[in-house]
């Protein structure tokens, strides 16, 4: 049983070639081609959805909104598409969440759920580049297909945003256009992958995901994003629509009156019959002695507002990904 | 070089020590037997030594003092987990391409012959194979990746006595073939008989016997006579003592050598007959060094020794 014929060996670390990193693609496209097929099919539909509706909604902006008060765009355009446009929005939100949940979460839980981390990790290549390879292969992957997809969308948003019904702000239409809409996808599956790795077990990795992306996404439309940049102040009565208003009230003698909302506005209207005039409140209140304010951000901060929430959602991701690929490296198994 | 080192080695998982205080070295070209009731900490032992888990206290190394889990002992151990975990949902063909991928070194053509002898389909699911083929296609990846040191955890429990039989031809076939030393935990003793020629018995998270399973059979023999002799006998240390109505059975560390007392009768003892000797006395031990445990009188002669 004694070795005699021990093969030459590199000794110890001395010249030891890691094994390359573009192995890990076949070995990556080999075990996830399935999930990525998923991610390709639910795009896909969408995709498909989105162009068809897409032209006719186009048609029907060309033929019928010229200009876009008229009626006939109020009954062939708005009154027939708008709620194909309600559709998209609902069903597209999720598409970052699914994408998280089914191509982030399984990604390590399944590994540590079934044993085959203990075959993976023991392999020559390393399990903290494994993991690192992997995890940055789907991520460019996904993020790439999202952010094409998002084009579409952009593309099948432009007639409404021409005839004022969709405000580039709107929070149910911003995290859909393209830098956001690349950025949430890539953040759910970041979130899913560490997720996966704490949890270690599929489903509930699972629920974790969607939960934190749910939290996540929820509260940057409800207090974060209107701090990306210092709000603009006003006076004048005439924002262009496309202005996003963050916060708006009343003074009187240099003094503040009231806010927008609340009882003393009503008291207010009511006083001064407001509610009986042809104005609105605002014009109304202006009139008999109160200057109106608003803290807004104009419409030309679209794309600034785009890149800053892209950006820290990508800073977040490169986080999320660090941890997961450091966790794997010092955690035991 | 020693294929696996540890020194003061100890895991804990909570509050609950796995391993403690392990001392160990597994010398090179032998198939050692990692032996113990379940609970032991074997597969603790095994996690630590092929890095998927990182010690509490102590240290490990494998080949010649590589830490576990660093690039030139990854490069170097084969592991094949308990339960031997695969991609079910790969074939083996792919899984060959997915292995040879993920290290420097694969014989592509011994896996494949491999597969041919063993009956494998290359295009069927590893989820799809028997047991015993799943085992068998771990370890012929696990040897295609041409390792110095084999690392097995509980590879035969859940296999049929012919699969077993067949796992193990291929082992020993692989360490006469490639040199390829290893190291195997198993609860299965009569399996072991066979093929262990090193033997490393754990019991509640220590290290209990460790030495070549030569040594250790040389060096103690059953004596059996009167019943009523058993309490008085004390001429070598007593590992165990088995009670009939008539007539006890003295496990003791002796060698063929050494004098036999009147009534007594000397027999050699099997490898089973001393791991279960030893099992049942868990403060008992046979070690390199200094022997911990029950005070073991007029120490004289090693009873086994490592070879360094």
């Amino acid at each position: 049983m004694t070795a005699l014929t021990t093969p030459a060996r590199p000794k110890h670390d001395a010249g030891l070639q890691p094994v390359p990193w573009r192995r890990m693609a076949w070995v990556t496209w080999r075990q996830h081609r399935a999930t990525l097929a998923g991610v390709a099919a639910l795009l896909g539909v969408l995709a498909v959805y989105l162009w068809l509706t897409g032209l006719q909604i186009h048609h029907a902006y060309a033929t019928s909104c010229h200009p876009a008060s008229s009626l006939a765009c109020n009954i062939n355009f708005t009154g027939r598409y708008a709620v194909s446009v309600n559709v998209a929005r609902v069903l597209l939100q999720a598409v970052p969440a699914l994408i998280g949940a089914f191509a982030g979460a399984p990604l390590l839980a399944r590994e540590m759920e079934t044993g085959t981390f203990r075959f993976a990790w023991t392999q020559g290549f390393g399990r903290w580049r494994w993991t690192l390879a992997k995890l940055m292969l789907l991520a460019v992957v996904v993020a790439a297909a999202a952010g094409a997809f998002s084009v579409l969308f952009s593309w099948y948003l432009s007639p409404f945003s021409a005839a004022g019904y969709s405000i580039p702000f709107a929070t149910d239409v911003f995290d859909l256009r393209e830098v956001a809409f690349t950025g949430w996808t890539l953040a759910a599956f970041a979130i899913g992958a560490l997720a996966g790795m704490l949890i270690r077990r599929v489903v509930p990795a699972i629920a974790a995901t969607l939960a934190v992306y749910a939290g996540l996404a929820l509260a940057t439309a409800l207090w974060l994003r209107q701090h990306y940049m210092t709000p603009l102040l006003t006076t004048k009565l005439s924002l262009p629509a496309s202005a996003w208003i963050v916060n708006q009230w009343y003074t009187k003698g240099g003094k503040f009156a009231f806010g927008a909302r609340g009882s003393q506005i009503i008291n207010a209207i009511q006083h001064y019959s407001c509610n009986s005039s042809n104005l609105s409140p605002a014009q109304c209140l202006t009139q008999h002695g109160y200057t109106w304010w608003a803290s807004y951000q104009p419409g030309s901060r679209f794309w600034p507002f785009q890149w800053i929430e892209g950006g820290w959602l990508l800073a977040l991701s490169v986080l999320l990904i660090a941890a997961t690929v450091w966790l794997v490296r010092h955690r035991a198994a | 070089m020693n294929v696996i080192e540890a020194s003061g080695l100890g895991k804990r998982y909570g509050s609950t020590w796995a391993l403690r205080e392990c001392t160990l070295a597994v010398p090179p070209g032998h198939v050692a037997a990692l032996v113990g009731p379940n609970g032991a900490g074997k597969s603790t032992l095994l996690n630590l030594a092929v890095g998927l888990a990182a010690p509490t206290t102590g240290a490990v190394t494998v080949l010649g003092g590589l830490p576990p889990g660093s690039p030139a002992a990854l490069d170097g151990v084969a592991f094949v987990a308990q339960d031997t975990p695969l991609y079910k949902n790969l074939s083996a063909a792919d899984l060959l391409h997915l292995t040879r991928n993920l290290n420097r070194r694969f014989d592509q053509r011994y896996a494949q012959s491999r597969l041919g002898e063993l009956g494998i389909p290359e295009k069927r699911k590893a989820g799809q194979l028997s047991g015993g083929q799943q085992a068998q296609l771990a370890l012929t990846l696990a040897l295609a990746r041409r390792p110095q040191l084999l690392v097995l955890d509980e590879p035969m429990a859940m296999l049929d006595p012919l699969a077993r039989h067949d796992f193990m031809a291929t082992v020993m076939t692989a360490m006469a073939d490639d040199g390829v030393s290893v190291v195997l935990s198993s609860h299965v003793l009569t399996e072991l008989e066979r093929v262990a020629d090193y033997l490393v018995l754990l019991s509640q998270g220590r290290v209990q016997v460790a030495g070549q399973v030569d040594d250790l059979l040389a060096s103690h023999r059953m004596l059996t006579g009167p019943a009523a002799g058993a309490d008085t006998y004390a001429d070598r240390p007593v590992v165990h003592v088995r009670r009939g109505e008539a007539q006890a059975h003295l496990l003791v560390r002796a060698t063929a050598d050494d004098p036999v007392p009147p009534g007594w009768e000397a027999h050699p003892v099997s490898l089973e007959e001393l791991t279960l000797a030893y099992l049942r006395e868990p403060g008992a031990s046979a070690l390199p060094g200094p022997v911990r445990g029950r005070p073991a009188p007029r120490e004289s002669g090693q009873p086994s020794e490592v070879t360094r």
